[in-house]
């Protein structure tokens, strides 16, 4: 503490690139969209008219908006529910396996590296209506496949690139998590007579509760705002509006439509959302997180 | 005057290429014209350089005409704006209504005393870019028209001995085809707005939105879902869809592939795609070019179709010098030589009449049976306000939203009628906020 009341400016030396960073990439456009919202303004810039709450009044009244919301809740939870369920039994079967963990672990980390954009197109190929290899297989069940024409496939379609890409990310951080967790600990267990089951939910489960929040908060904001380049390049937020969240809404107002004062509502409104979400993640939720 | 050309040419002779081009004023030309076409472009602006020592003309790719147009207004609202910028169709209303960023091409013409001729663009074409006070505001470059695409191979093992001319005629191939087995699905289509609902009400004499369908003004609003026989056809796609007669392959021109790969034995999308549809066919089936369809029971004698594709757009913020280089390299580029070269390698149409005969007296219609077929379609009869375009704020968007609600009828959701109507009222908040964004 004495050592920052000395050095005043110092640490404000340090922390200035950084905090000029965020002041143009995050508090600059942040303030200009907030400011926008209360505007009309033709695409081109050339003028505008202060038009009040009118912006948010018109987002709150379309049926196209609450339709995103809802799509948005339930993507939320399918992708985030699925990716970390996933990871977990894949990090718990990826520490327990003797040989050949390191190729295991490489192998199942590997999506993570791959761009979603890319990723996107890679699962779109193999779901194509038409040229899919899995619309093949699918079809040899007798499944009519059909991700342009169908908003259960189209939701399926955009949920599975999701978790595939998410999983990894997970995956890291359970393995993580489970391999700090001392062995003394299970083999105590295990000698009282607790089978592996119980073990896991009594000893394990608990002791990977900080890695777990953590991995929420990672992966609410994930689904909310990177999932946009796997939906741009599979479903277009179709059909019919089936896969179209909220950030796909607000990129199909804002960049489609250049409808400005809108979009920048929704902005607003996207940032007011996510801030109590994480409020609610924080306030209410880790309190139960053991550390 | 005539001494500095000389001693300027000798100069010339002596410096390489690039030593040149330094000199020269540079002029860039954003466009959206990807693969062989985009190679095309570069050749036509090598052309023009090669042609004269004063100007360097820069094409440069950047991505889809929506990623292009998004980018145009981005370096516009950043003082960067390009000097020239392909703008699709729909965009035209958005840009048309920004009359503080472009530089009306007739301004330019008559400003840099450049020699212009409105009147030698095809009607179709040359209204499509000429604002309601009679000024050409842009200019055109590539334009196209969806015809019908059809695999003739499948059409001869259903038995059907000509493609179809009226929608009535379409079904019923499209179900005789997949009942015999000759293909898994009838027809399918690219473009789903704009070649089922703004084509097929220009050909059928409907209206598809009031004034004009939005030339007279920005306070033009959809009305697609009140006429009957659009909401008719649209069921009847619907229907088709439940036997495969019919299958929706996506927006944009995602439905192509279903023709490709020989799948639907009809398509119905850009005279444009010709080129690619034509090297997906090689070795795997033959295929023919009729003209897009109408409705018997709207008309007695199908109307003209409406255009697609861009036109070129000049942007303000540039020095006297790059808009004198503008104008001469617009003349250049709608010359008859290039037009003709342009469309016969392409399938976008001749948009130009001289163009066109051009092409007629080379004997490419002759040789290439089907190229005829889109700008035949595109010129026949007078264009009456039903069937000038479609130029309304905020297309790109509403295209998107009618896409929407189409999939909702061919996926059974919804009536047609009703997705319809919802596609019609959604339309039209993006129509009133538009207008409300342009008025001053």
């Amino acid at each position: 503490m004495t050592t920052f009341e000395r050095y005043r400016f110092t640490p404000w030396l340090l922390l200035a690139p950084q905090l000029a960073i965020v002041a143009v990439f995050f508090f600059w456009p942040a303030a200009d969209s907030l400011r926008q919202a209360f505007y009309v303004q033709d695409a081109f810039g050339l003028g505008e008219r202060f038009v009040g709450l009118a912006n948010f009044q018109r987002v709150m009244a379309s049926s196209g908006y609450w339709q995103a919301m809802s799509v948005t809740v339930l993507f939320s939870v399918l992708v985030a529910g699925g990716a970390m369920l996933l990871a977990l039994l894949l990090a718990v079967l990826a520490d327990r396996v003797l040989h050949g963990a390191r190729l295991y672990r490489v192998l199942l980390t590997w999506p993570y590296a791959i761009a979603p954009a890319v990723a996107g197109i890679l699962w779109m190929f193999m779901f194509d209506p038409v040229l899919g290899v899995l619309t093949h297989v699918l079809a040899g069940f007798g499944v009519h496949w059909d991700a342009q024409l169908h908003p259960g496939q189209a939701l399926a379609l955009v949920v599975i690139a999701s978790i595939w890409q998410q999983m990894s990310y997970n995956f890291v951080f359970f393995l993580a998590g489970l391999q700090m967790i001392p062995t003394s600990l299970l083999e105590a267990a295990a000698i009282d007579g607790a089978g592996p089951f119980r073990r896991f939910i009594g000893i394990t489960l608990p002791l990977l509760s900080p890695t777990a929040f953590f991995l929420l908060v990672m992966n609410s904001v994930y689904v909310l705002f990177e999932t946009f380049a796997t939906i741009d390049n599979t479903t277009l937020g179709g059909p019919g509006g089936a896969t179209r969240t909220l950030v796909y809404k607000l990129y199909e107002d804002g960049f489609v439509a250049r409808d400005l004062g809108s979009s920048s509502a929704q902005s607003v409104l996207l940032m007011v959302l996510v801030g109590a979400l994480t409020f609610v993640q924080f306030r209410y939720l880790e309190r139960r997180v053991q550390y | 005057m005539r001494f500095h050309h000389l001693f300027c040419c000798a100069a010339l002779a002596t410096l390489s290429f690039s030593s040149s081009a330094q000199a020269a004023t540079t002029i860039t030309w954003w466009h959206a014209m990807e693969g062989v076409l985009g190679e095309k472009v570069n050749e036509i602006a090598d052309e023009f350089n090669a042609s004269q020592d004063e100007y360097v003309v820069k094409p440069v790719y950047k991505g889809s005409y929506s990623d292009n147009l998004t980018a145009t207004i981005a370096a516009f609202r950043a003082n960067q704006a390009p000097a020239i910028t392909q703008v699709f169709e729909v965009g035209t209303a958005t840009m048309m209504n920004a009359a503080g960023a472009i530089y009306p091409i007739h301004q330019l013409m008559e400003e840099t005393d450049t020699p212009f001729d409105p009147d030698a663009f095809l009607p179709a074409v040359k209204s499509y870019y000429t604002s309601s006070d009679g000024q050409m505001l842009s200019m055109p470059f590539n334009s196209s028209t969806p015809v019908l695409y059809y695999n003739k191979d499948a059409f001869r093992e259903a038995g059907i001995e000509t493609p179809p001319a009226t929608w009535k005629a379409v079904g019923e191939a499209a179900h005789k085809l997949v009942e015999s087995g000759a293909s898994e699905c009838g027809l399918t289509t690219a473009w789903p707005s704009w070649t089922q609902l703004e084509n097929f009400s220009a050909i059928d004499d409907l209206p598809f939105a009031t004034h004009a369908n939005g030339f007279d003004g920005t306070d033009a609003r959809l009305v697609f879902d009140k006429q009957e026989a659009t909401v008719a056809h649209i069921q009847d796609l619907a229907e088709w869809q439940k036997s495969h007669a019919f299958e929706y392959g996506g927006r944009a021109d995602s439905g192509t592939k279903r023709f490709q790969s020989g799948r639907c034995a009809m398509l119905t999308t850009s005279s444009a795609s010709r080129a690619g549809i034509q090297e997906a066919a090689e070795g795997k089936f033959t295929f023919g070019i009729a003209p897009l369809p109408y409705d018997a029971k709207a008309v007695n004698q199908p109307r003209n179709s409406i255009i697609g594709g861009a036109s070129l757009w000049v942007m303000r913020g540039q020095s006297e010098a790059v808009y004198r280089g503008v104008a001469r390299f617009l003349n250049f580029l709608s010359s008859p030589a290039i037009q003709a070269d342009w469309a016969s390698f392409t399938g976008y149409v001749p948009i130009t009449t001289a163009a066109y005969q051009r092409l007629k007296s080379q004997g490419f219609y002759a040789d290439n049976p089907g190229a005829s077929v889109a700008i035949d379609q595109l010129t026949r009869g007078t264009p009456n306000d039903n069937g000038r375009g479609v130029r309304l704020g905020n297309m790109p968007q509403i295209r998107n939203i009618i896409a929407e609600q189409l999939e909702k009828a061919f996926n059974g959701d919804e009536p047609a009628a009703a997705a319809l109507q919802e596609a019609a009222r959604r339309g039209n908040q993006e129509l009133a906020q538009f207008q409300q964004s342009v008025a001053r």
